[in-house]
């Protein structure tokens, strides 16, 4: 059995499995329900001035009958009184004292506002604090939430005033929705924040519905754009938890959000710089048990690697993940098809002819049967056959020796532009 | 396997597997559609209770010796019940997608994880603390081995007393090659062994260790003993060449090296369970001209599976209903044919059924060169006798809440308490009978523990 437990910042929790800061952590009862499936952790839903929700309040996206493959909501923070919610996380906390609460904050952006939450939530023993910076609908019409995430300063100055007061390590999450998501993670490092977290949701509008020409989801008849998570937006935020991760100005740690829905997943985020993960979607869509495969499948794929410890995952993949720049450009693979698997769908030729580079012929073996061939000498790596291919294991792309030494981009304008310089000298 | 498809060149490939397991594939797709109900009606249905939505989830997140693990600790023999279950009946027939669209290959799925930890050398359990404790198992067929699991994992020390060469019993000998092949009994076996479990093969209680030594030896008793050969049909001619106990006639494809002792011969088959469709379907692929199943009574009353029946039709074999033998006809000492007589149905008789009743003057002769008898098995009356435990023509009476024996410290489970309304026939029913006798003895034992 290997040890599942982690430190994010000096947060303690049983295993890496945390549930984010959502409708599964609304009171003490659901915590204390998912505690008892199995979950390391808890963000409780974020804490603020109480407001009122809509009826309606999310939708989702089925992907060819696949139910849950994105998540969308227009709800808010809390709408429980903070009183109660305090005593639900003290009574909480006195259950379970080996797991970790994080309460999730959001207030207005001054400064004793700021003191004030902090004081009163820290007084109830959680284990840690989350600025939720991220959260892109209702909340940030009122200068809260992304409407601060977005704006550098904003997150370097309400991180400090929060850190000002704070006792127990303050992580803030990040919004996605910004170009450049390193920008406001570096704010939050010179605020003085002691972990990141991130993905909050993605501006989305779910749908439209073709007959009533309603928005999806609508309270009313109307709508307003939501936060977008779930299985589908886990490349995004995987991309930008491996950008924090290899930036050496955001060294602290980061929790990784965004479409973790089982154990691979959340290798996948460690991995990628995660210390810990945080969950939703997938235990809207299915209940808190889901973590029991999280937990077993996680301890078994470290086994099975005879790792010690889950932490030594963490950020064993970042300095994989580069810059376009620093590609080897003399690295080649080509398809292979394996007739004997193929099943002759034909999808791999037809994708390559219209979209690709028409390198894969449908010919006629020596008894007449169809057959697929790959011209290699005209095949450029794409993957675009393999990913379209039906069947495992009949198409495979295949590493081709190198011809020539691995020449990157950066390496090759660096020799252009020495050659250049050498010109120049002659002349 | 279609009719069609029978090698009469090289019989025993007849007797690979039929159905080929799911590719990666399938499974992944069919572990996707299931829903994963919660509080799931599959589950309910599963005699053994194996949490099923848990297990297919984890085939779908790549988790495979968790899904394993999942089906085995609900079941010890859950490799075999994933080939032998009537999943229509069961599992598969309480899926809520039989409203929907269609339901889970349930046993299918569960049969992919189990080969998953059979081809990956799986070890899926440790023995728990010692308890200093010891119980005496007769008996290592699917009631005993599961019974023997749930005691070494409370710690207790057990030893099975196996009269064959191999533990499994009917999961070894009796089922039919072609659907559950000997490994998976043997891995299952294995899975037991593991837990610090003594199994003494080759060693008959009764024979080769006296009855009381067992029960003086050990804290507490399981009697899974089964049961024994297919009885006497009670007519002339049974002691000819070329009649076979449909019982030992499938022990001998397990066992033996296939022969063509049946190829191209004529064979028939009397009675219609389970086993004599097994008898049926090895004969088919012995080579047999021509196989038949004779039944006294009719469809309605076959105790046979319904899939069973339909394996054994698409193998071609011809079921006569209403058929009684009343004489075995010989040629020099060998069976050539069979005397039969029509029957007719008359009022239900004590277990139900309507009884079957000859008609009169409707003889008549089949020819044949092999007569397979399989209705029903017999009990093992002189060890049972042996214990002192009281029983009623060899179903063993037992406290149904507790598995408890007349005697305290003796249990008994799986074919040997089956009958006279009682029990369950089910290799799926005997694994949970051995659990459950199993958290009887802890309860008997160390009664101040919390049991399972």
């Amino acid at each position: 059995m290997a040890d599942l437990s982690i430190n994010l910042a000096g947060i303690k929790s049983p295993n890496p499995f945390w549930l984010a800061s959502a409708p599964p952590t609304n009171s003490g009862y659901q915590v204390q329900r998912a505690f008892e499936a199995g979950w390391g952790g808890a963000v409780w839903k974020t804490l603020g001035e109480p407001i009122i929700n809509t009826s309606s309040r999310f939708a989702a996206i089925s992907f060819n009958g696949q139910r849950v493959a994105g998540f969308n909501n227009i709800e808010l923070i809390t709408d429980r009184p903070l009183e109660v919610n305090l005593k639900e996380i003290y009574e909480t906390k006195k259950r379970f004292p080996n797991h970790a609460i994080i309460a999730s904050l959001m207030v207005e952006p001054q400064q004793e506002k700021w003191h004030e939450i902090v004081k009163k939530v820290e007084d109830v023993g959680v284990d840690g604090l989350e600025l939720n910076f991220g959260c892109p609908h209702g909340m940030a019409e009122r200068g809260m939430g992304a409407a601060s995430g977005q704006v550098p300063a904003l997150v370097e100055k309400q991180t400090y005033w929060v850190k000002e007061m704070a006792q127990t390590p303050v992580i803030v999450k990040l919004t996605p929705n910004i170009t450049d998501i390193t920008a406001t993670a570096e704010a939050a490092v010179q605020g003085g924040a002691d972990a990141i977290s991130m993905i909050n949701t993605i501006n989305s509008l779910a749908g439209v519905d073709i007959h009533s020409w309603n928005t999806i989801p609508h309270v009313a008849g109307k709508g307003a754009h939501g936060g977008y998570c779930g299985p589908a937006v886990k490349p995004i935020a995987l991309h930008m938890v491996g950008e924090c991760a290899r930036n050496p100005r955001i060294n602290i740690p980061i929790s990784g959000i965004g479409g973790v829905s089982n154990w691979e997943n959340a290798i996948e985020f460690m991995l990628m710089g995660a210390t810990g993960v945080q969950v939703c979607t997938a235990a809207m869509h299915h209940g808190f048990r889901i973590v029991e495969d999280m937990i077993e499948g996680l301890n078994n794929y470290l086994d099975e690697k005879g790792i010690a410890s889950v932490n030594d995952l963490v950020g064993k993949a970042v300095h994989k993940y580069s810059d376009w720049g620093d590609l080897d450009l003399n690295y080649k693979v080509v398809a292979r098809i394996n007739n004997d698997v193929c099943i002759n769908c034909n999808k791999c030729h037809i994708a390559c002819e219209d979209t690709s580079h028409q390198c894969i012929d449908m010919l006629k073996d020596g008894e007449g049967n169809p057959i697929l061939r790959v011209r290699e000498e005209d095949c450029v790596g794409c993957n675009l056959c393999s990913i379209v291919c039906p069947v495992d294991g009949a198409i495979d792309m295949v590493e081709l020796p190198n011809e020539f030494p691995p020449m990157t981009w950066n390496e090759r304008q660096a020799a252009i532009g020495a050659l250049a310089c050498a010109v120049d000298t002659v002349k | 396997m279609s009719l069609k498809s029978i090698s009469y060149e090289d019989l025993s490939s007849n007797f690979d597997e039929v159905e080929a397991g799911l590719s990666n594939r399938e499974a992944l797709e069919e572990a996707n559609r299931c829903l994963y109900c919660y509080d799931a009606p599959c589950i309910q249905a599963c005699p053994t209770g194996i949490d099923i939505p848990t297990f297919i989830k984890k085939i779908a997140s790549g988790n495979l010796k968790g899904s394993a693990k999942t089906i085995m600790s609900a079941n010890p023999v859950g490799a075999s019940c994933s080939r032998v279950c009537p999943t229509e009946e069961l599992c598969e027939g309480a899926c809520v997608l039989n409203h929907a669209t269609k339901p889970i290959m349930i046993g299918n799925l569960q049969r992919y994880a189990t080969d998953w930890a059979m081809k990956n050398e799986q070890l899926l359990f440790t023995a728990g603390e010692k308890l200093g404790k010891s119980v005496a198992i007769v008996g290592g067929g699917p009631a005993g081995l599961s019974a023997a699991r749930e005691l070494a994992l409370l710690g207790y020390d057990v030893t099975i007393f196996e009269a064959e060469e191999k533990a499994g019993g009917l999961n070894t000998y009796g089922i039919v090659s072609f659907r559950l092949p000997k490994a998976v009994s043997y891995w299952e076996v294995e899975q037991v062994k593991s837990l610090d479990v003594e199994i003494r093969t080759n060693t008959r209680v009764g024979q080769d260790i006296s009855v009381k030594e067992i029960v003086d030896c050990y804290d507490a008793v399981l009697l899974a003993i089964g049961m024994a050969h297919v009885p006497s049909l009670g007519i002339p001619g049974e002691e000819l060449a070329g009649v076979y106990d449909a019982i030992e006639f499938v022990k001998e494809t397990k066992t033996k090296p296939i022969t063509d002792t049946l190829l191209g011969k004529k064979v028939a088959v009397i009675g219609a369970g389970n086993t004599a469709i097994d008898a049926a379907t090895c004969s088919v692929r012995l080579g047999a001209e021509n196989v038949k199943i004779l039944y006294r009574r009719t469809l309605e009353e076959m105790t046979a599976y319904d899939f069973e029946y339909e394996f054994a039709k698409q193998d071609g074999v011809e079921f006569r209903w209403l058929t009684a033998p009343t004489k075995l006809i010989g040629e020099k000492d060998k069976v050539v044919g069979i005397e039969c007589m029509k029957m007719e149905l008359g009022e239900p008789g004590e277990d139900g059924r309507r009884r079957p009743i000859p008609v009169e003057g409707s003889e008549f002769t089949l020819e044949v060169d092999a007569v397979i008898k399989a209705i029903g098995q017999s009990r093992y009356l002189d060890l049972i006798e042996a214990f002192e435990i009281s029983h009623d023509g060899g179903v063993v009476t037992i406290d149904s809440e507790t598995f408890q024996t007349t005697n305290a410290k003796i249990f008994a489970c799986g074919d040997v308490i089956f009958g006279k309304g009682q029990g369950e026939a089910m290799v799926v029913s005997a694994a949970q009978q051995g659990k459950q006798s199993a958290y009887s003895i802890h309860q008997l034992l160390v009664p101040t523990m919390e049991t399972v």
